[in-house]
């Protein structure tokens, strides 16, 4: 057994660094960091969520303080997104939430906007109050119709 | 590393001779390895047809005969390390064809080997080396395993190369390096394959001399290869003779008077020709 | 025509033969790792020789992978102005395909060579049989540490390779050509996420690291005991290794991306 200090030295050196590495490479640039406290689950209904996928931030005032977890269809066939926060978060009854995108052309989130009223949100409750997202094509067409170009 | 099982169809040559009557083997002598109805073949070539072989306790046998005649093979037979198509091996009363190789590690602890090219694990120090089996096996304090260290070391004229790698030893050390790697655990009984293999005769002595000692000394039971007549026909108390598959057995004594053309052809070619010496009286044809 | 079929019948018994071998072999291996005695200090020096030697040429070569894909990258990236996304293209071909392929080939050709020719050449010394002798199994003492090492080392080199490789990108894209630093980063750092991409290259170089260190070992330990032996568990293990990871790349990509 030709152990010598040294040599004992180094490897504990390189696998430092190269748990270090993995550590960066997952954190810092993979953005693992999100997996929170969690433990306040909410849902929203939306008419529209646009590129909205699983495991977007969910963010209050650009501060991330969750991730949506799922996504399906209601029995009226609308948008039905599950939130998972923080669980120390407390959110009035009529916070409101939207979709929007973060920059011009990145990826979409769900923006919340607390209320004002006293009563908080509980696991398993509906966030009532929401804003679908806007999608370019309904946007350049209400321009158009709004500015009156459509001929009667 | 098995050899392909393929039987060889050839009738089998029983070629043993038995003791001859004026020499009695004594009472208490136990046979520590027998070998009975040995059949082995390498793919289509024989090596053994029903061989038949014994290794009295606490004697040296050596074991003779041509290159390829199957010599180191039978060694590596007893060692387990290679079993045969057909036959018994029975080492202190326990078959060990029989046995799984979780069984056959414990049955190895009682016997040591000697590899022709010393087999010491070449990243390791000579110490570490000798130091393995020890390390691995016994309980002892990291302290006594050094003192038993040193102490084989010492008996085979080593004393101060532990911290030697074994590429930095000559052929010579690098056998009795790993000697002592073999005797470090007190086996019963040591296998030497070729010790004697490419030495100069005043290395071949040393270790000749070696050997004979653990034998005495420690009452080792030695079975040893070797192409080398004059030492095994010092050292031995029993030579085996393997030819044509058989083995042919006797004390130096008797296979010097042996009748046996085989033995006869390999005896005088070693010495046939050496000015003023006759190894091998001649018989009146 | 019967000759024929006999000779068929004849290979596929024995490549059963071969695979049975190969699954007893793994299996052995498998279990001397979860048992007793742990053999720290060998997987240790094991560790070193196939992990921090082959740092040299993981990084080197991880550079200079990456200034060819900002180099590429960009002269593609250009005809569609879209050289703000260079991070973001570097980035995901590096952590999805090119850092575990390229880190494991690499690590075969230099670690996995030698750990097949190191036994190999043990079994042609019978340093193996002397291990048997001493009542030590040759798998426990030699072969186990040497394939659990690379199966640890290979993650390890695979994100140093990235890492590297992003900075060659970087450096090319960044001092080079012109594209703007911060830009560079944050395209990379946005489209690289750990779910989709880094989960599934730390999962390939794992694989890989298991493939390669129980090809390796395989090929070393089963090697004829000549020079000629030692010299085609070497190749062999090279040539064998690279083609299953190109094939079990394909196949976790295609399952991953399920």
């Amino acid at each position: 057994m030709q152990r010598s200090p040294t040599r004992d030295l180094t490897v504990g050196l390189f696998v430092a660094a190269g748990l270090a590495a993995i550590g960066y490479l997952s954190i810092q640039v993979g953005g693992l960091s999100y997996k929170g406290s969690g433990g306040l689950e909410l849902y929203a209904v939306f008419d529209e969520i646009g590129g909205l996928k699983e495991r977007a931030p969910v963010a209050v005032a650009g501060v991330t303080v969750g991730q949506v977890t799922g996504i399906g269809l209601d029995d009226m066939l609308r948008a039905r997104v599950v939130l998972e926060l923080d669980a120390d978060l407390e959110l009035p009854v009529d916070t409101s939430a939207s979709i929007r995108t973060s920059g011009v052309l990145g990826d979409q989130f769900v923006s919340l906007e607390p209320g004002g009223e006293e009563e908080l949100l509980v696991s398993g409750e509906e966030i009532v109050f929401t804003e679908s997202a806007l999608s370019l094509e309904r946007l350049i067409g209400k321009f158009v119709h709004d500015s009156g170009l459509e001929d009667d | 590393m098995r050899p392909r099982l393929r039987k060889s169809g050839k009738k089998p040559i029983v070629a043993t001779m038995r003791a001859a009557p004026g020499k009695r083997r004594s009472v208490s002598e136990v046979d520590r390895i027998q070998l009975e109805g040995i059949h082995l073949a390498f793919g289509t070539r024989p090596v053994y047809r029903a061989l038949d072989c014994r290794f009295p306790r606490g004697q040296i046998s050596v074991l003779m005969g041509g290159s390829g005649a199957g010599k180191s093979t039978l060694l590596r037979l007893m060692a387990g390390l290679i079993r045969p198509d057909q036959g018994r091996i029975v080492i202190a009363g326990e078959d060990i064809t029989t046995l799984s190789e979780r069984d056959l590690f414990r049955v190895r602890e009682r016997i040591g080997m000697l590899f022709q090219g010393g087999a010491l694990l070449d990243a390791m120090t000579v110490f570490d080396n000798v130091a393995l089996p020890l390390r691995e096996h016994s309980k002892l304090s990291e302290a006594d395993i050094r003192a038993e260290v040193e102490r084989r070391l010492a008996a085979v004229g080593l004393p101060d190369t532990g911290g030697l790698m074994p590429r930095e030893l000559s052929g010579g050390m690098l056998r009795r390096a790993a000697l002592a790697r073999a005797i470090v655990t007190d086996p019963e009984i040591v296998l030497c394959d070729e010790p004697f293999s490419g030495l100069d005769p005043l290395n071949v002595r040393r270790i000749e001399a070696l050997l004979i000692e653990l034998n005495r000394r420690l009452g080792l039971t030695l079975i040893v290869t070797s192409h080398h007549l004059p030492s095994s026909l010092r050292m031995a108390s029993q030579l085996v003779f393997l030819i044509d598959g058989g083995a042919v057995v006797g004390t130096p004594q008797e296979l010097l008077a042996s009748e046996d053309t085989r033995v006869r052809e390999f005896l005088e070619a070693e010495t046939a020709g050496m000015p003023g010496f006759q190894a091998v009286p001649e018989v009146a044809s | 025509m019967i000759s024929a079929l006999r000779t068929l019948g004849y290979r596929t018994v024995m490549l059963l033969e071969h695979l049975g071998h190969m699954a007893a072999f793994v299996g052995q291996i498998g279990l001397n790792a979860l048992r007793r005695p742990f053999r720290f200090g060998r997987l240790v020096m094991e560790i070193f020789d196939v992990g921090v030697l082959s740092l040299a040429i993981v990084c080197l070569s991880g550079a200079t992978v990456g200034a060819v894909l900002g180099l590429q990258g960009y002269n593609t990236l250009t005809r569609f102005g879209a050289e703000g996304s260079l991070g973001a293209v570097v980035g995901l071909t590096l952590v999805r395909e090119l850092g575990p392929v390229f880190t494991a080939l690499l690590v075969t050709g230099r670690a996995g060579s030698a750990m097949a020719a190191e036994i190999a050449s043990m079994v042609t010394t019978e340093q193996l049989d002397g291990l048997r002798m001493m009542s030590i199994d040759p798998v426990d003492f030699v072969v186990t540490p040497k394939a659990l090492a690379m199966l640890i080392v290979m993650p390890m080199l695979n994100v140093l390779f990235i890492l590297f490789a992003f900075f060659g990108g970087y450096v090319i894209g960044v001092e080079l050509l012109g594209v703007d630093g911060g830009t560079y980063v944050t395209s990379l750092e946005d489209a690289i996420t750990f779910e989709d991409d880094v989960a599934g290259t730390l999962l390939k170089s794992v694989v890989f690291g298991l493939l390669v260190g129980l090809i390796a070992t395989y090929r070393g330990y089963t090697a004829e005991p000549t020079s000629a032996g030692v010299s085609a568990a070497t190749t062999g293990t090279v040539v064998t290794a690279s083609v299953t990871i190109l094939i079990f790349d394909y196949v976790i990509t295609a399952l991953w991306g399920v």
